[in-house]
Formats: structure tokens, sequence, C-alpha cells
């Protein structure tokens, strides 16, 4: 099982919406621009979200000898994608599965993927801390996994249920790399105020109770939602954006810690 | 291990199970085919007989997370209580593993009690009670990393053993997805001999990659003969309290809520704006119906829309 990959990085976070989805494909795309190989596998199951956010929409899987061949986004074949949403014929198709099924299929992604050389595999997971996630806490005992990174929002409401997660990943053993923290504050476009519509420090203040480090935290900033639908990295289109900043500071985190040497700015 | 089920398998519950083509060599072919074998779950029985005097019932969806299912239940929660004070209403966590309505009731810290008659669900008003797996953890950082059958055991016994009394309308607040609690609500609430007694209302945000999952909820709804009240558009547009001007943070750029309607073919309640001050008494368990503005008029429209219509 994933014989050929270097490293793998779980995005979890016990809520829904929060952006696990747009950080995950933030952070393969950072890692991709910085000259790593990477892959990204979502385990959304009932709701895949990657397809769209990397305008993936329609692409099929192909099988090989070896198995089933991810999703490659262009011909340098640096970012391999998985996704239930490749297998689905129509997107509005709902996937109607109870416990056993999911984990067989999660399992097979994992197993069955001809997943090739690459620094990172990067697993986005869907809300809760349920069946998707033991399985996924269970395979990663056979592999080589550096940990999980958090997403949260600000508001109560949402750090409630990324504490039972955290918890989650300390009763299941798996490293904390830190906490992101999302949607903090909205710019508005008409007089440049920011509103903490979701509160705000809440990230920091959960990274700081559970002693995790904190990554950074990120703005609702429309010019990254334009972004979706496209492989274009932040980092590439909106270099000086603050997320694009956040993006550059956890690759260089995730560099440091899984001492894979950072191949020439591209 | 199990073996996977055939790949076109007609499913447990259908009348073709273990007789189709697609059965031929499934190890489960002979349990399926086997008429006497068909057992209804006996929780259904014991959930009809502890919900008689329960009249409506009230699925909160959405495929999505986050997109506000229980800010949502909570607030026609609260506004329908302050409109209709001789109904009474109560409301069902079934979220597992993320409980979100003790905080936005404003009942944290509450504890629910024993009684002869079962649970009793803990009091928010004269006329409101709530039940969560929130109320059994002993902290807010206790997670519950169950599988699905021990989710499903929990909502049988929310359903069976909770003494909900006479209610007008019970609202139960979904997790995302469409998976374990979903079908486990749906197979105990849904009664084929009283089919408007159970209804959905999907909850959704404007932007696309909501819309996407919310589709395949709705598609859910109606493989599963759910009657679906319509949608609700919740952080639709944003009011900037410096200048006042409105903007879009989550951009509609399929449509939003409206397109998807006349394409799934369900009827639009209302839109909800974006309101830092109704997040923020949220998120601190106030009740918002003393607050006059926008968030709160599209709500009694929504509110009275779903009693006419119940």
């Amino acid at each position: 099982m994933l014989d050929k990959v270097k490293n793998v990085i779980v995005v979890l976070s016990g809520k829904g919406g929060v952006g696990k989805s747009t950080v995950s494909t933030q952070l393969a795309l950072a890692l991709r621009a910085t000259g790593h190989k990477v892959g990204l596998l979502d385990i959304d199951l009932c709701g895949p979200s990657v397809p769209y956010l990397l305008g993936l929409e329609g692409s099929d899987i192909y099988q090989c000898e070896d198995g089933w061949v991810p999703i490659y986004t262009d011909e340098s074949k640096t970012l391999a994608v998985m996704s239930i949403g490749f297998l689905l014929k129509n997107r509005n198709d709902p996937v109607i599965w109870r416990g056993p099924k999911k984990t067989m299929m999660i399992r097979q992604f994992l197993t069955d993927v001809k997943w090739e050389d690459m620094d990172y595999l990067i697993i986005d997971t869907p809300p809760g801390t349920s069946d998707e996630h033991i399985t996924v806490m269970e395979c990663m005992r056979e592999v080589p996994c550096n940990g999980a990174i958090i997403v949260t929002t600000p508001q109560g409401v949402a750090l409630d249920d990324v504490r039972k997660e955290i918890t989650f990943c300390k009763k299941t053993g798996i490293k904390l790399l830190g906490i992101v923290e999302n949607m903090s504050g909205f710019v508005c476009p008409h007089c440049t105020e920011c509103t903490n519509i979701f509160s705000s420090n809440g990230g920091a203040e959960l990274a700081r109770l559970a002693q995790v480090p904190h990554l950074g935290t990120l703005p609702i900033d429309p010019r990254v939602g334009v972004l979706s639908g496209s492989t274009a990295s932040v980092l590439n289109e909106l270099p000086d954006s603050s997320t694009a900043q956040i993006m550059r500071n956890i690759v260089q985190h995730l560099d440091a810690l899984t001492a894979v040497p950072t191949p020439a700015q591209v | 291990m199990q073996a996977p089920p055939p790949e076109h398998c007609p499913g447990v519950e259908s009348e073709q199970a273990g007789l189709v083509s697609a059965c031929a060599g499934c190890p489960n072919q002979s349990i399926c085919s086997d008429p006497s074998k068909k057992l209804e779950d006996p929780g259904k029985a014991l959930v009809a007989a502890a919900m008689k005097d329960v009249k409506h019932k009230l699925l909160i969806l959405s495929g999505k997370g986050g997109v506000g299912k229980s800010t949502v239940t909570t607030l026609l929660t609260r506004y329908l209580a302050r409109s209709y004070p001789d109904n009474n209403f109560g409301v069902l966590d079934i979220d597992i593993c993320g409980p979100s309505q003790p905080r936005l009731l404003g009942a944290l810290g509450e504890n629910v009690h024993q009684s002869g008659s079962g649970w009793s669900p803990v009091g928010i008003d004269d006329n409101v009670c709530l039940m969560s797996i929130g109320f059994l953890l002993g902290s807010v950082d206790d997670a519950v990393i169950w599988r699905g059958p021990k989710k499903n055991g929990m909502i049988r016994q929310f359903l069976s053993e909770v003494d909900w009394g006479n209610l007008d309308l019970l609202l139960l607040d979904t997790p995302p997805g469409t998976s374990d609690e979903h079908l486990s609500v749906v197979s105990y609430l849904r009664d084929d001999n009283a089919p408007e007694s159970l209804h959905a209302i999907i909850v959704t945000t404007p932007q696309e990659v909501a819309l996407l999952d919310v589709r395949k909820e709705i598609n859910f709804c109606k493989k599963q003969r759910i009657p679906i009240l319509g949608v609700i558009e919740n952080m639709s547009s944003f009011r900037c309290g410096h200048c006042g001007n409105s903007s879009e943070i989550f951009p509609a750029k399929t449509g939003g809520a409206a397109a998807m309607c006349i394409e799934m073919d369900v009827p639009l309640l209302g839109s909800l704006p974006l309101d830092p001050l109704v997040t923020r008494s949220c998120d601190a368990g106030e009740d918002i119906t003393a607050m006059r503005n926008e968030t709160t008029e599209a709500l009694a429209t929504i509110c009275s829309k779903i009693m006419s219509s119940l």
C-alpha cells in the first residue's frame, strides 16, 4: 500500500464547510508549484468536492494492470487526483452507503490505485469522526503518515467540533501538524473595512489550548474563490495575497518536518 | 472481511432482492430470496409507539457541511415557538459526531434525566425541548469515535427511549452526507400509512461547491420518498456594518439556490442574509426573536410558509 509515496498528510476537521477541500487542493497545488510531485485523494464519498474545485469534473478513471490510474491534471504528471466523483455517472447522483461499503471503497482507494512516485499524498476527508476517519487511521498504521492538518473557522460552534477531532487524533495516535484558521475576516469590497463575520482568533486560541502549532489565518478572499475550477495555485496567481503567504509557510513547515529537500523554486 | 455487494445489487429491501440475475453468486442470495426471513427491524415498532403523540417530523438536511443546518434549525425553532405559543416543539440533534444544538439553543452543560417513561429531553423554553448526544458527553473535547452501527443504535434510542410527550412538530437536525444517520432516521420515521407526517427542508449556501452536494441530497430525498417542503438559502448576502452596502461572500456563479430549485423542481422557501449579529447571538445561545433585521424578517416568512404547508 502506497509504497512509492514518501509522505502522507491528512486534512481533517470535525466540522463541515470550513474549507477542508479548498485548503487540501490549494496545499497540493502549492506543493506542486514548489517542485514536488503530489497526489490528492478525496475520501469524502457522500460529498466529493475535489473534482469540481480542480475543474476535473467529467474525467474518467481508467484501469491498468496494476489498478486504477488516477487523474493527472496535466502532461507533467506532477499532480495525481483520485475521488469518487470520477466514478459517478451523473454529478447529481447521491452515494447512499452505510459504513462498511464506505470502508471498502476507501481501502480500495489506498490499495488499488496506482499511486506513482510522489513526495506527498494529501488526503481530504469528510467532516466527523466516524467510518471514513477510522478506516484511514487504521490504514495509516501501515504507511508512513506524517500527521494531520486541522482546518477550522473561528466561531464557537465550529470549534466545538474541531476539539473533538483533536481528541480523535490524540486517541488514534496521529500527529497534529498544526491548525489553519479559515474564513476569519471579510474585507468589504465597497469600503475595505474588515469584518470578522465568524468572530476571530478562535483557531489561534485553540492551537494554544491544544498546544499545536498555529499554521496561519486565512481571510475570506473572493479572489481565491475565483480560482476554483482550475488548477491554478495561489502561489502563482496571487503571489502577494495573504493566502499565498500562508500556503508558502505551510509548505516550508512541511518540508522542514519531512526532510524532503525543497527543489529549486519554479 | 465482508464481500462487496454485486454491482447491480437491487438492494436488500427491494422486492427483487435475491431474485434478479445480479444476485447469482452473491453469498447473501439465500438470505435475500427467503421471504420468511424478511424481518422488520424490531426498533421500528418501538419508535412508532414512542412517537405516537408527535404529529409532524421535519428533517433539516443538506449534503454539505457548515451551510447552517443547525443554525437554521435553531432559528426556526425559536421563531416557531414564539409565533405559535400554543403548540409544542421538539428538537432532536442526530449529528452524533458533531452535535451543535446544545450550544446554539443555549443549553451547554445541561443534563438529561432518566424518568419512568424514558429519558427526559432538556427544556429550552415553555414549549421547546431538546435532545442531543452533547448532553451525554462528559466534556466538549470528548470525541464520539463510532462506526455506523453504533450511531444507528444511538439514533434508535433517541427516537424510541426519549419521553417526547405531545409534540406538534419535531425538528431533526442532521449531519452532512447521505449515509448511516440519514438512512437510519428515514427507515425509523417513514410511515407508509401516513406519508405526510415526515417532511424535509434542505439548507444550502449560494456557491456551486455547496449546491453540488445539495443536489445529491435532494435526489436522496426523492429516492427515499420524503416530500421536500423547500430549500432555504443561507448566507445569501452580507451587509457591511460599516458602509451598509451588500456584497456576496459566496458568489452564486451558477445562479445560486433559485436556479438549482428550478432545475431540481423543488420550491425555494427563502434566503437568509449573513448577519454577524445573528451569528454571534447563536454562538452564545441567545434568543434572537426580539431582533429586527433582514434575517429575522426572512425567517418570519419562511416559518409561516412551513406551518401552512404542514
